[in-house]
């Protein structure tokens, strides 16, 4: 038996809960003798991917695609109007706080416009996972950017450096933990809304397959869709935190 | 101001020998506005510093020791009185020439040692080869060497601020500005670090400005030391430490020591 506080017991673990869900699952359904429709074993919910007339791999790729390109579109934005913020004084002034009200609008309500103005698909579906997403990541970075200790100030002006050296040594790698806690939370987030908009309205995704296997009853399908839903989100958020290894020290890193 | 009851009084002004001194502060004052409300930070400011000097700023809080530091960094403008550093044949070029350590080590934590005490080489655009060999000497200077590779999470606070002392020497400074940069560690490695100090500046040769409300650190690290009181704020008094030299921890228990540090007490009301 490993250790707990050892990285490999960690791991040991981590796979042990796991394998143990699935094993209570397994017995739930198969000891209670728990309809199929109502809840599937593991074996029936594997068994769904063999049915071709769900189109599993299509489905997963229009998903996968709205989640990715909403939560790029995402970082990509919301870092560029942090940078924007820190640069002018006055644009945050004005900005950031219309930011944070409309930070306060649950994103999902705009769902129903969203497609009012552009019609169901994968584009408003990743437009969804950005309008979620991209108020995290937004509001981290700006005050990444903002968190610099006076005294450092003071060192670097001290030695007349330019705005630039403040901005390329300190702020910018200082606020990078704090873009990465930001992106974390985005990525959860980013899948939530990619799957409101698929059930919203779109023809194809996994999302839409739930909603179709629903009318036919077929648990074991929603199951699969669900699990592969969570699959995509823990590969995004995987990435993120592969990316915060590589670039944040870890005493720097913001959990 | 003079109080003559102390040894070494009268020898005030000279510690560093004769010439030319380096700093020159006449009458300087500060003062901040807020809200209409004018606060005073400093007054009456005037003393000189002979190059290769440490000079203490003691006094309590809210005494403008730190707000003259700025002045002397160039970061504030004086309201009142004269600021002279160095000299028409040598003269001061406040972004190159003033190295600053504070309270905090700041290091950045994303940075190894080593690149945290290149920062200023950085910013300046000194030759980096050259700099960063500069850099590994400091670091061996300040009992640092072998720590080059590490984060600053891996070194405690006083190892830290030992870097921090390294950053602000890598651009061979000819002034050194250090805010209270013992004041967040334990009386322990404080004291350890006083040593550490008076070797460096023995070594280094820099003419240190030391900020501190400690009044044994003030007289044990300086070659002089200046008081300033808060409620006005204003100068009290500045004069010369003469101590055996190299200084010891034991002449903590020396006569004289006391009665330097008995000195700043009465100036400060505190006896």
């Amino acid at each position: 038996m490993h250790r707990l506080d050892t990285p490999i017991g960690r791991w040991t673990a981590a796979v042990l809960a796991h394998v143990g869900l699935v094993v209570a699952w397994y017995l739930f359904v198969e000891l209670g003798q728990v309809p199929k429709f109502v809840m599937p074993s593991p074996q029936a919910t594997l068994d769904a991917l063999l049915n071709p007339s769900y189109e599993w791999g299509r489905n997963i790729a229009v998903t996968a695609t709205e989640i990715f390109g909403g939560y790029l579109l995402a970082l990509v934005v919301g870092v560029l109007l942090a940078l924007l913020f820190t640069w002018s004084k006055p644009l945050e002034a004005l900005f950031l706080p219309l930011l944070v009200t409309l930070n306060m609008i649950p994103k999902v309500a705009l769902g129903p416009l969203i497609i009012v103005w552009f019609k169901y698909g994968v584009f408003p579906n990743t437009l969804m996972a950005f309008a979620i997403a991209v108020f995290p990541i937004l509001l981290t970075t700006a005050r990444g950017l903002r968190e610099i200790e006076p005294e450092l100030l003071d060192l670097v002006r001290s030695l007349r450096g330019s705005r630039w050296q403040l901005f390329t040594k300190i702020q910018l790698p200082g606020a990078l933990p704090y873009i990465f806690s930001g992106m974390k939370v985005a990525a959860i987030l980013a899948v939530a809304g990619a799957i409101v908009g698929e059930f919203l309205g779109s023809d194809k995704g996994l999302g839409y397959l739930m909603l179709q296997v629903q009318v036919t009853l077929d648990t074991p399908a929603m199951f699969m869709a669900v699990i592969l839903i969570t699959l995509i989100g823990m590969t995004l958020y995987g990435l993120v935190l592969l990316l915060e290894r590589l670039l944040v020290v870890r005493d720097a890193r913001v959990t | 101001m003079s109080a003559p009851a102390t040894p070494g009084a009268a020898a005030s002004g000279a510690a560093a020998g004769g010439g030319e001194p380096f700093i020159r502060l006449a009458g300087v004052r500060k003062v901040y506005r807020t809200g209409g409300r004018e606060h005073l930070a400093i007054s009456d400011a005037t003393f000189d510093v002979m190059p290769g000097e440490l000079v203490s700023l003691v006094g309590p809080s809210g005494c403008g020791k730190s707000t003259l530091l700025k002045i002397l960094a160039g970061l504030h403008p004086h309201d009142g009185g004269t600021v002279r550093i160095g000299s028409a044949s040598h003269p001061f070029d406040p972004g190159r020439d003033v190295g600053m350590v504070f309270q905090q080590p700041l290091l950045l934590k994303w940075r190894r040692i080593l690149e945290n005490v290149l920062l200023p080489a950085e910013i300046l655009g000194l030759p980096m080869a050259a700099a960063r060999e500069r850099a590994r000497d400091l670091l061996a200077l300040v009992g640092l060497a072998g720590s080059e590779d590490k984060y600053p999470y891996e070194l405690s606070g006083g190892m830290q601020q030992r870097a921090a002392i390294a950053r602000a020497l890598v651009h061979d400074p000819r002034l050194v500005l250090m805010d209270e940069p013992f004041g967040a560690l334990d009386a322990l490695t404080r004291e350890k670090m006083n040593l550490e100090l008076l070797r460096i500046w023995r070594e280094a040769g820099k003419t240190i400005v030391f900020v501190t409300h400690g009044i044994s650190e003030a007289v044990f690290l300086g070659t002089r030391v200046v008081v300033l009181t808060a409620g006005p704020a204003r100068m009290a008094d500045n004069f010369a430490v003469e101590l055996p030299s190299p200084r010891t921890l034991d002449l903590k228990t020396h006569e004289s020591f006391g009665a330097y540090t008995r000195r700043i007490y009465r100036l400060l009301g505190m006896e």
